[in-house]
């Protein structure tokens, strides 16, 4: 299924608001959305959410033998999968532009800058090495998957605990996590994804695009960089045309937000291993909020309150006087009658029926029936009705 | 070993007139006579060969021709002999989609699309042996075969590569030099205006280097851009001299 294709207006109207320095969502040109990291109960597992993006990241491991050009080192392997879940604008099984560009940016990003120790995950040289593969799935997507899914990659490889082994002479035992405690990788540094959004050929720029952003945009400039102030990889794509400094304007905002971005995801582990080791319930389960009604509140919406008083006033003024006030607010023309009452019945069923409202139809300027129901007698305070309340009578 | 080489190499150059170091050194280029629009070009560098094909066709297949601009496709490959192992998969693996998509992304933005509503432009380029800087030889050899075509654009586009070696800048990295480890950086650029088109680097570099860097990576490109604009007239000259006799 393809996704509705974007209106002419709405891409004015983004473009305008970007041109005003106005987001969607009242964000600044350089705020991140809400970033929110939870672990599963497994080790390796993360879903991070960016917004409305969600991204789940899974490791897992095998043993391997190794490439022979490389004999001593583990392999890495990554992969990102785009499925409709994700979005209608995702079709099943098919190799798009999108999905190239994820991976390739994601490959480049943590493999190249070798954030993980590879020789460390060998078992045997030239026999046995740890394979670690890395799923990232991603659920829903709301713009900015890049970001998300590198963070959700390094955290859930952060996260990550493999087998125990032990070596003697050829043979290898591997052990259990009952047996023996999982190791954690070593881990050299975490890079992470900056997403800049270019618009208006190369004019304006914008930190983390929401879906509608990325829609209108020229092209983009993903930076990944660790909080050591490191670049790991560059990459513009989407046909812009770049000035130097430009980019280099871009390099250090990244720098800032990925320290916050380290600090966020250091936490959320910090707090994960808290609780595994107090015991206590960890897991997606327990990270979701429990939606139960304590008391009905709501959110503050922000409303730009500046000039409404004169806002108000010029509409007042502007206005008409409405037209004469009525007292009675049922207004009762020619040849009406009102809702649940009807004209006369002309279907010519039973006799019955016929000779009751014919009475009723000479009068409608006077009866005035409000209520449909049988036991009541309707009394209705006008001066002109007040001879005839009588009692409707309903099929 | 690599460190090894490197220094041999500092020590081999004359004299280092700038703060970064120029390793290009094209050989020759062939343009061959072709009718009307399919012009392949055959550049080579110190040590890298690869022919590019450019094609334009005035139709477009319904579901991807643009009412209003010409359709760019790129195909990437790397023939089976290019590198030391045997390439199993020439084309279609993850890597040749992406350096196609970048090509696209690239002339997207160079070429005059507009001038050719509902057609398609397709450029082949195919690796005959690799030695590092891959993409920005296939730039550079696109970029001929497109001005062999005669097809408007807005500047040559001029890609060269960059890196980082014991706090020096250097242009036009080679295999070894690339997969030793150390930073490589790849710029497509539009020499007159100095916009880049393209800019992608894999491995860590400190971010107050990347000034540095870029500007080497620019001024190798303008000097490039100087080559392909004498061998473009020079080529232009032979033609008209063949064609007047």
């Amino acid at each position: 299924m393809r996704d509705t294709p974007l209106s002419n207006c709405e891409r004015r109207f983004l473009l305008k608001a970007i041109e005003e320095k106005k987001r969607l969502d009242g964000r600044q040109t350089y705020d991140y959305r809400n970033i929110k990291i939870s672990f599963g109960t497994d080790y390796g597992c993360c879903i991070v959410e960016l917004g409305r993006t969600r991204v789940l990241g899974q490791v897992s491991c095998e043993l391997v033998p190794p490439k022979d050009s490389r004999p001593t080192e583990g392999i890495m392997f990554f992969n990102l999968e785009l499925s409709p879940m994700a979005s209608p604008a995702f079709e099943p099984n098919r190799q798009s532009e999108l999905l190239v560009m994820l991976n390739r940016q994601l490959e480049r990003c943590l493999r190249n800058s070798k954030c993980i120790d590879t020789e460390s995950l060998c078992v045997v040289s030239g026999e046995k090495v740890w394979q670690i593969r890395v799923d990232v799935h991603v659920l829903n997507h709301d713009g900015n998957l890049m970001d998300a899914a590198s963070i959700a990659a390094i955290s859930a490889l952060s996260h990550f605990r493999r087998p125990d082994v032990a070596i003697q002479g050829r043979d290898i035992t591997v052990f259990s996590p009952e047996e023996r405690d999982p190791i954690p990788l070593s881990i050299y540094h975490m890079p992470i994804c900056v997403s800049f959004a270019f618009f208006l050929q190369g004019s304006y720029l914008l930190v983390d695009p929401c879906e509608r952003e990325e829609r209108v945009k020229d092209g983009l400039l993903v930076i990944a960089m660790n909080k050591h102030r490191e670049i790991c990889s560059i990459q513009s794509s989407g046909g812009i045309m770049l000035l130097k400094d430009q980019v280099l304007r871009c390099s250090k905002i990244a720098s800032v937000k990925v320290s916050e971005i380290t600090e966020l995801i250091n936490k959320a582990l910090e707090n994960d291993r808290k609780i595994r080791k107090e015991g206590g319930k960890f897991g997606f389960a327990e990270s979701m909020p429990k939606e139960r009604i304590t008391t009905l509140k709501r959110d503050e919406a922000p409303v730009e309150m500046t000039d409404v008083k004169e806002t108000a006033n010029e509409i007042v003024n502007r206005t008409e006087t409405p037209t004469e006030a009525v007292s009675s607010p049922v207004l009762v023309a020619m040849g009406t009658a009102q809702v649940g009452e009807g004209i006369v019945n002309s279907w010519g069923l039973d006799e019955d029926e016929e000779d009751e409202p014919q009475t009723e139809d000479t009068k409608t300027d006077e009866v005035l029936v409000i209520s449909d129901s049988e036991e009541e007698e309707v009394v209705i305070l006008n001066e002109e009705a007040q001879k005839s309340t009588k009692p409707c009578k309903q099929k | 070993m690599i460190q090894n080489c490197l220094k041999q190499r500092f020590e081999h150059t004359s004299q280092l007139l700038r703060f970064c170091h120029f390793q290009l050194g094209f050989k020759s280029f062939s343009f061959s006579v072709l009718p009307m629009t399919v012009c392949p070009q055959l550049l080579q560098t110190d040590t890298i060969e690869k022919p590019a094909v450019c094609v334009i066709y005035p139709y477009c297949s319904r579901s991807k021709s643009l009412h209003d601009r010409a359709v760019i496709n790129c195909q990437y490959s790397m023939a089976t002999f290019s590198t030391a192992e045997r390439k199993r998969r020439p084309h279609g693996d993850r890597k040749s989609s992406e350096m196609s998509l970048h090509l696209k992304q690239t002339f997207e933005a160079a070429v005059l699309t507009e001038l050719y509503p509902r057609s398609q432009i397709d450029i082949y380029v195919k690796i005959l042996q690799a030695d590092g800087g891959n993409y920005s030889a296939c730039v550079n050899a696109a970029t001929l075969a497109l001005v062999d075509a005669g097809i408007p654009m807005r500047d040559y586009v001029c890609a060269c590569t960059a890196g980082f070696v014991e706090d020096t800048p250097l242009a036009d990295l080679c295999h070894a030099e690339e997969s030793g480890g150390g930073t490589s950086l790849a710029l497509a650029l539009l020499p007159r205006s100095g916009n880049i088109a393209l800019l992608q680097m894999d491995a860590r570099l400190h971010q107050d280097h990347l000034d540095a860097l870029i500007e080497a990576a620019m001024t190798a490109c303008k000097g490039l851009s100087k080559v392909l604009d004498g061998v473009v007239r020079q080529h232009l000259e032979e033609v008209s001299v063949l064609t007047r006799d």
